[in-house]
C-alpha cells in the first residue's frame, strides 16, 4: 500500500467493518450507561426516572459488593495458581516420549470441550455430593467423616471446578512453548554441569515466561467474569460466599429486577476489568515484547 | 588429561545402525577434525564422545578410564554447538560463568575467569550484552568461551562455522586454530567441509556412512588417500577419478590424478579435450574439460591463455597418478 490513493481505497474499504463493530460494541456499552442513571425497575414499569449517582451509590454500598470483589480475586488467583502450577508440570510430562503420547495428550485436553454448565454439574453431583458422589465414597471406603465440599469449602470447590476446566488451555500453551525450546541449549546445559533442577531453573522457567504470562492474561479476562459455574452450583452462596461482581451484577438486575442497579453494577465491573488490565500489563505484560 | 578412546563403539537408532564398530584413539593435545558428508554420522559420533547420546555397545575411555556409562557433565568435555546454544535470557557474562556457577565457583573467582576469557576472545566490550544483540562471529566467541572457562579435558566442535559468512569463517578458522596453539587442549572438530579439516588438522578422521575410511595427517591423506571416497572427497578442486580404457591401459580399475597434477599444453600431450568453462581465479585458473575419457578437471597458471571452446592436451604427473583396484581400494 505504497500510494496515497491506495491507502484511502484500503481505509475506505476496511470502514464498513469498522463501524460495524464499534457500533457493536458502543450501543450496548452506552445503553447500560444510560440504564445506570435511570430508576428502571422491572416490577414497576412506567416509573422510569432519572436518578443521577443513586444507582451507583446503592451498588458500591452494599455490603455484598467488597465480599464479591474479594471473592472475585480469590477465584481468579487461586485458578490462576493451580493452572499455571499444574500446566507447567503437566507440560514437562507431556514433553517426555512416552507410549501412548498422542491418546494422553488428546485425554488432557478434553476438558476445555466440556460446556461450563455441564462439568460444573458433573463435579457437583459425581465428586463433591456428599452422599453419593466420589469423594464422599472414598472418604466412607477409609473410615473418615464425608466432606460437604459445596457449603463447607464453597469458594475452594469452584476453584477446583474452574481450573480443571482451565488446565488443558494452561498445559496446550505451555506445552507448545516448551517444545519450541531448543534441545541443544538444554544439552549446553547439561554439559555444563547443569542437574535437572538447575535446568529447570535456569532454561526452561525462563523460557517459559512468555506463555505464562500469555496464559495469565487470557485467563484474567475469562476468569473475571466467572458465571455457571456458580449459578450451578453453589448460588453464589452459602451467605455471599462465592458471590462475584459477575454475580452481583446478576443477582441485582435479574433477581431484584432492578435493571438500573444492574447496569451501575455492570459499568462498574467493566472499570474494575479495566483496572485489572492496566495492572497486569504494567507487572508482566514487559514479557511480552521481544 | 585429554586422551579419548573409542573400542568396537556402534550406534544405533532404532533399526538403523547410524555407527557400526568404531574403533579411534584420540591422542592428548591433538587437534582431530571429523570430516564427511552430511548425514555420515559425524554428528552422533560426537555427541556419543559427549555423552549426550548412549552408545549402543562398545567402550569409551577417556584418560584410560572407562567412561562409558558416566554423563556428560561428568567426563570434563565442553561441547561448541552449531546453533551456539547459548542461553538467550542470560547476559554474554552470565553465560560465559554458567558452568562455573553450576560447579558451585565463588562469585570472585568466576568473575576473574570470565574477565580472563572475555579478554582471550576480544569480548570485554560485550559482557553485558544479550547474545541476541550480538553478531554471528561474536556469539561463537561466546560459546567458545562458555567451554574455555571450565578447562575441560577436550574441546568437542559441532561445525562451529557453518553458520557465518565465508569471510568470518576463515577468521574464525585462524581463531580457533590460535586457541588450540596456546591451550594445548586436545580437541575434536566436526566440519564437512574438507578446507577446514585439511587447514586445521593434526589428524584427520574421514568418515563415510558411520564408518572410518581413512585415519591421518592432512598430508597423508592428499598425498596417499587409501581408497577412491577420501581420494575424491580430500582435496580441492576434486581430484579426477578415471575409469575404463585408461586405467585398464594401466591395469587397474580406476585411475585418479589431482587437477594440480596435470601438465596443460595447446598442442601436444597424453589425452585430449575441450574446455567447457574456465575458472579464473587470479594465480590459477581452473579448466573444465571435456575429454576422450570424462569430465576432468585441471589447473593451469592464471598466465594461461585459454577459455571456453578451446582445445588442449594433457599429461598426468606420473609421480603422482593414484592408482585403485575394483574394491576402490588404493594399489600401492
Ligand atoms: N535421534 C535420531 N534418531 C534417528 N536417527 C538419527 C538421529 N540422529 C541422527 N540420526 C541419523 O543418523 C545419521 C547421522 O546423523 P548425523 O550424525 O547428524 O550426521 P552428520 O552430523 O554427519 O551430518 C543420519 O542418517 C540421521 O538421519
Ligand atoms: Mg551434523
Amino acid at each position: 500500500m505504497a500510494t496515497q490513493a491506495s491507502r484511502a481505497a484500503a481505509r475506505l474499504m476496511i470502514s464498513p467493518a469498522v463501524v460495524l463493530l464499534l457500533l457493536w460494541m458502543i450501543v450496548p456499552l452506552g445503553m447500560t450507561i444510560y440504564f445506570s442513571f435511570l430508576r428502571y425497575n422491572l416490577l414497576m414499569p412506567g416509573t422510569e426516572a432519572f436518578a443521577g449517582f443513586d444507582n451507583y451509590k446503592y451498588f458500591l454500598t452494599d455490603p455484598a459488593f467488597f465480599t464479591s470483589i474479594k471473592n472475585t480475586l480469590v477465584l481468579v488467583l487461586g485458578v490462576l495458581i493451580i493452572t499455571v502450577g499444574g500446566g507447567i508440570a503437566l507440560a514437562l510430562l507431556l514433553d517426555q516420549p512416552l507410549w501412548g503420547q498422542g491418546i494422553v495428550r488428546v485425554l488432557v485436553i478434553a476438558p476445555f470441550f466440556v460446556m461450563p454448565t455441564v462439568s460444573a454439574l458433573v463435579w457437583k453431583n459425581m465428586f463433591f455430593n456428599p452422599v453419593n458422589g466420589l469423594f464422599a465414597y472414598a472418604a466412607k471406603a477409609v473410615g473418615l467423616q464425608p466432606f460437604d465440599f459445596l457449603s463447607q469449602a464453597p469458594m475452594f470447590s469452584i476453584i477446583i471446578i474452574v481450573a480443571w476446566q482451565w488446565l488443558p488451555f494452561a498445559t496446550l500453551i505451555l506445552l507448545t512453548a516448551m517444545q519450541s525450546l531448543d534441545s541443544e541449549q538444554l544439552e549446553a546445559a547439561e554439559m555444563d554441569g547443569a542437574s535437572w533442577g538447575n535446568r529447570f531453573i535456569y532454561i526452561m522457567v525462563p523460557h517459559l515466561t512468555r506463555a505464562v504470562t500469555v496464559v495469565i492474561l487470557i485467563q484474567t479476562i475469562f476468569l473475571l467474569s466467572t458465571f455457571a459455574e456458580i449459578l450451578v452450583t453453589t448460588n453464589g452462596g452459602p451467605g455471599t460466599a462465592t458471590t462475584n461482581l459477575t454475580y452481583l451484577v446478576y443477582m441485582q438486575s435479574l433477581l431484584q429486577f432492578d435493571v438500573g442497579g444492574g447496569s451501575a453494577g455492570g459499568i462498574i465491573a467493566v472499570i474494575l476489568a479495566n483496572i485489572v488490565a492496566i495492572f497486569l500489563m504494567r507487572m508482566i505484560g514487559k514479557n511480552l515484547e521481544t | 588429561m585429554g586422551q579419548i578412546e573409542l573400542q568396537k563403539v556402534t550406534k544405533s537408532f532404532g533399526e538403523t545402525q547410524v555407527i557400526p564398530p568404531l574403533d579411534l584413539v584420540i591422542g592428548e593435545g591433538e587437534f582431530v577434525v571429523f570430516v564427511g558428508p552430511s548425514g555420515c554420522g559425524k554428528s552422533t559420533l560426537l555427541r556419543l564422545i559427549a555423552g549426550l547420546e548412549d552408545i549402543s555397545s562398545g567402550t569409551i575411555k577417556i584418560d584410560g578410564k572407562d567412561a562409558t556409562d558416566l554423563g556428560p557433565a561428568k567426563r570434563g568435555l565442553a561441547m561448541v554447538f552449531q546453533s551456539y546454544a547459548l542461553y538467550p535470557h542470560m547476559s554474554v557474562r552470565k553465560n560465559i560463568a554458567f558452568p562455573l556457577k553450576m560447579a558451585g565457583m565463588e562469585k570472585a573467582a568466576i568473575d576473574a575467569k570470565v574477565e580472563g576469557a572475555a579478554k582471550v576472545l576480544n569480548l570485554g566490550d560485550y559482557l553485558e550484552r544479550r547474545p541476541g544483540q550480538l553478531s554471528g562471529g561474536q556469539r561463537q566467541r561466546v560459546a567458545i568461551g562458555r567451554a574455555i572457562v571450565r578447562e575441560p579435558a577436550a574441546f568437542l566442535f559441532d561445525e562451529p562455522l557453518s553458520n557465518l559468512d565465508a569471510a568470518l569463517r576463515v577468521n574464525m578458522r585462524l581463531e580457533i586454530t590460535e586457541l588450540h596453539q596456546t591451550l594445548k587442549t586436545t580437541m575434536i572438530y566436526v566440519t564437512h567441509d574438507q578446507v577446514e579439516a585439511m587447514t586445521m588438522a593434526d589428524k584427520i578422521v574421514v568418515l563415510h556412512a558411520g564408518r572410518i575410511e581413512q585415519v591421518g595427517s592432512p598430508l597423508e591423506l592428499y598425498r596417499t588417500p587409501r581408497n577412491t571416497f577420501v581420494a575424491g572427497f580430500i582435496g580441492s578442486p576434486k581430484m579426477n577419478l578415471l575409469t575404463g580404457a585408461v586405467a585398464k591401459a594401466r591395469g587397474v580399475e580406476t585411475i585418479g590424478i589431482r587437477p594440480e597434477h596435470v601438465a596443460v599444453s595447446k598442442d601436444s600431450g597424453e589425452w585430449q579435450g575441450r574446455v567447457t568453462v574456465a575458472e579464473h581465479l587470479g594465480s590459477d585458473t581452473f579448466l573444465h574439460v571435456n575429454s576422450d575419457h570424462g569430465g576432468m578437471t585441471v589447473r593451469v597458471g592464471g598466465q594461461m591463455n585459454v577459455g571456453h571452446g578451446d582445445t588442449i592436451w594433457m599429461t598426468p604427473d606420473a609421480n603422482h597418478l593414484h592408482r585403485f583396484g575394483a574394491d576402490g581400494v588404493r594399489i600401492a
